[in-house]
């Protein structure tokens, strides 16, 4: 072995995604070491949520390579995808079923052995154990998210993917949901979040990234800019003739 | 002239060629049936229509196939040419047929083993060429219409093995059956050979007017 | 194996979800009784009327039934956006198409149970045959086989509940065919010699696209 250091997280290397005639990604280029947190800001269609998806190994690329933890997804999806945890605006939860009941559908799926513990265990991270039995259709959107957090974290992924987390949460709801998200991981788990708000998100990463029309228009560390001039940064990065 | 063009225009010299030579051969050459009378020269346009139809579907399955393989468009292209053009040559089929069974046997339409694959063929083409406009892309619709141009292949042998099963328990009008005269074998391929080559004169026409069309479209988005 | 553990934990999740609802099987119950009462009204219930119509009938409300049963079948997964979460799951799209497979073959099987006793006492149809229990079963599971692939092409397209009439029927032709075929000769008496032509058409299907279909159905739900 060439290189003795462990892999890095993520490797995405000239990445792209076309849908029909419209092309999401136009060549993608990133860098994540394990335990950063970078987020990634964007107007809408600039392909925040394709980028996840692609990292995520629902959407296929349509060219490039990823590599996370080392495994190139297009052989290792499999072993990739024990690793990930997927955090979107969807809950992920089958309606009907109660809590407890979807928690157990995954954690057959995850092979996740001693299921009922470590279903407590969660359930508990996000303080949802007095609601666990109870229908998720009829729990209230904060509550169905922080279930849908639970399950993301069933596995203990190393490598977190946030599509816009927060959408619809109150106060105390994103309070739960982070503390459950950074809980477990002794600092080494990975985050990519993505999200609107400028403040928030670079306050809670330690990179970010600024997609526009599917290329990365800016890259940089979060404690280099001060709200203002992020803020200048953003709008020059997408500026419609970027 | 371009390669292409030369090659594009003897392809079309030779499909008129042959088609007037199996006009001559159907109306002048060949002797009238026995059985049937006039009517049965039909058969000359009947058998090769069929033949294009299904060989459209098989060409469509292959693109098909390719398609999902390697995620090249042109197979799409190809799949979706021999498509649009399958279903017209199906419904001729199902015409030629209409048309052959009425003097015969006085009717329309005879649940003859082969029409009928044919319209449920022709039921699979319709579907085929609709999933396209169902999906919410063009590239989900190409995908969704490879799954069914798959699926729809390994259905047609399974439709015709069903069919045939049906009526040699509920016999009845029948197309066409028995053997071949020399001279009425040689009209066929001579016939066959036609339809073959307009099949082919018109895949590739579709294609180029597809290919400009993509190119289009890219100029168009690399605008934007 | 834990392909299998996976695909069954697919096919309880959505057993437990119907039972919870029990949306599907009422509403097709229903509409197998409503069946019945119209081709009665339509036909009569002599008995030459109901040996000639009646295997058509049975499989016309098995097939619809089928029709509506497959239509509900990914709908769940597209609510929650479900469908995404299994996708960045490690289970095979394989295992998954399985699991709904299965689950939709168990649906469509409790349907006919009940059913055909409704059809026996209604329409005083000879139903506990051998023959025709087979022919059913075997039909089922070519119907449910390819209307897996379907449904959930059609979950993620725009006319969603148009698809599977329009695009699903013709293919499944074949099926209908033999088994409308095959449970008219059981009904009248037939043995398994008689209806041997046709189960093996049947089979044939069956083997055919649980194959292409398992083979396929990562085309259809992956983007």
């Amino acid at each position: 072995m060439v290189n003795a250091a462990a892999p890095r997280a993520i490797e995405v290397s000239g990445l792209t995604k076309v849908y029909g005639d419209h092309p999401a990604l136009r060549g993608i280029d990133l860098r994540i070491d394990t335990g950063e947190s970078v987020v990634i800001f964007g107007p809408n269609g600039a392909g925040k949520t394709t980028l996840i998806k692609a990292l995520a190994t629902i959407a296929r690329p349509t060219s490039g390579r990823i590599l996370i933890d080392g495994l190139d997804l297009k052989d290792r999806a499999e072993d990739v995808r024990r690793r990930i945890g997927v955090v979107s605006h969807f809950t992920y939860l089958y309606g009907n079923l109660t809590g407890y009941e979807n928690l157990d559908f995954y954690a057959r799926v995850y092979d996740i052995p001693r299921r009922g513990e470590r279903i407590r265990e969660v359930a508990a991270l996000v303080e949802m154990t007095s609601r666990l039995h109870d229908r998720v259709a009829s729990l209230s959107r904060g509550m169905q998210q922080r279930l849908s957090i639970a399950r993301a974290v069933l596995h203990s992924p190393s490598i977190m993917l946030l599509d816009e987390p927060e959408t619809g949460l109150d106060q105390r709801a994103i309070q739960i949901v982070w503390s459950a998200i950074r809980g477990e991981a002794n600092g080494r788990r990975t985050l990519v979040l993505t999200t609107h708000d400028l403040e928030r998100g670079s306050a809670l990463c330690d990179r970010l990234v600024i997609l526009n029309r599917g290329r990365i228009a800016y890259e940089g560390a979060t404690c280099d800019l001060d709200a203002d001039r992020l803020r200048q940064v953003y709008e020059s990065s997408t500026a419609v003739r970027a | 002239m371009e390669q292409r063009d030369r090659s594009r225009y003897a392809l079309l010299g030779l499909t008129a060629a042959l088609f007037v030579a199996a006009l001559y051969m159907v109306f002048m050459w060949v002797p009238t049936e026995q059985q049937m009378g006039i009517v049965q020269r039909i058969f000359y346009f009947h058998v090769p229509v069929d033949w294009v139809a299904f060989l459209a579907f098989f060409i469509v399955f292959l693109g098909s196939i390719f398609y999902l393989w390697r995620r090249d468009s042109r197979w799409d292209t190809l799949a979706q040419a021999s498509g649009e053009i399958g279903i017209v040559f199906t419904t001729l089929m199902l015409l030629t047929g209409s048309i052959w069974a009425k003097p015969i046997w006085g009717v329309w339409w005879t649940w003859d083993a082969r029409l009928t694959t044919a319209l449920v063929l022709w039921l699979i083409y319709v579907a085929y060429l609709l999933v396209r406009a169902y999906a919410s892309d063009k590239q989900q619709g190409a995908r969704f219409a490879a799954v069914v141009g798959i699926v729809g292949f390994f259905d047609v042998p399974i439709v015709a093995l069903a069919i045939t099963l049906w009526r040699t328990q509920h016999p009845g009008p029948v197309i066409f059956e028995g053997g071949l005269a020399p001279s009425m074998l040689a009209t066929l391929l001579v016939s066959l050979a036609a339809f073959t080559c307009l099949y082919v004169v018109l895949l590739r026409e579709r294609m180029a007017q597809r290919a400009t069309e993509t190119d289009l479209a890219k100029l168009k988005e690399s605008i934007d | 194996m834990s392909f299998w553990r996976k695909a069954l934990a697919v096919t309880w999740k959505d057993a437990l979800t119907e039972l919870r609802t029990r949306e599907v099987v009422f509403t097709v119950l229903v509409f197998a009784l409503l069946v019945i009462v119209i081709f009665n009204f339509a036909f009569g219930t002599t008995q030459e009327a109901v040996a000639l119509v009646g295997p058509g009938i049975l499989w016309v409300t098995f097939a619809f039934s089928g029709v509506l049963s497959l239509n509900r079948a990914f709908v769940a997964e597209k609510d929650g956006g479900c469908l995404e979460g299994l996708l960045a799951a490690p289970i095979s799209r394989e295992a998954i198409y399985v699991g709904k497979m299965l689950g939709s073959l168990l649906f469509l099987v409790v349907i006919e149970a009940i059913s055909l006793p409704i059809f026996a006492f209604l329409l005083n149809l000879p139903v506990a045959s051998g023959p025709l229990l087979v022919t059913t079963l075997l039909a089922t599971i070519g119907f449910v086989a390819v209307g897996t692939l379907f449904s959930a092409l059609s979950v993620n397209t725009r006319a969603r509940e148009m698809v599977l009439p329009i695009l699903f029927l013709p293919v499944v032709a074949p099926v209908i065919i033999s088994a409308v075929k095959a449970s008219g000769l059981a009904l009248s008496g037939g043995s398994w010699g008689d209806v041997g032509g046709w189960l093996e058409i049947i089979g044939a299907f069956d083997v055919v696209f649980v194959v292409v279909s398992y083979l396929i159905f990562n085309y259809v739900v992956e983007e």
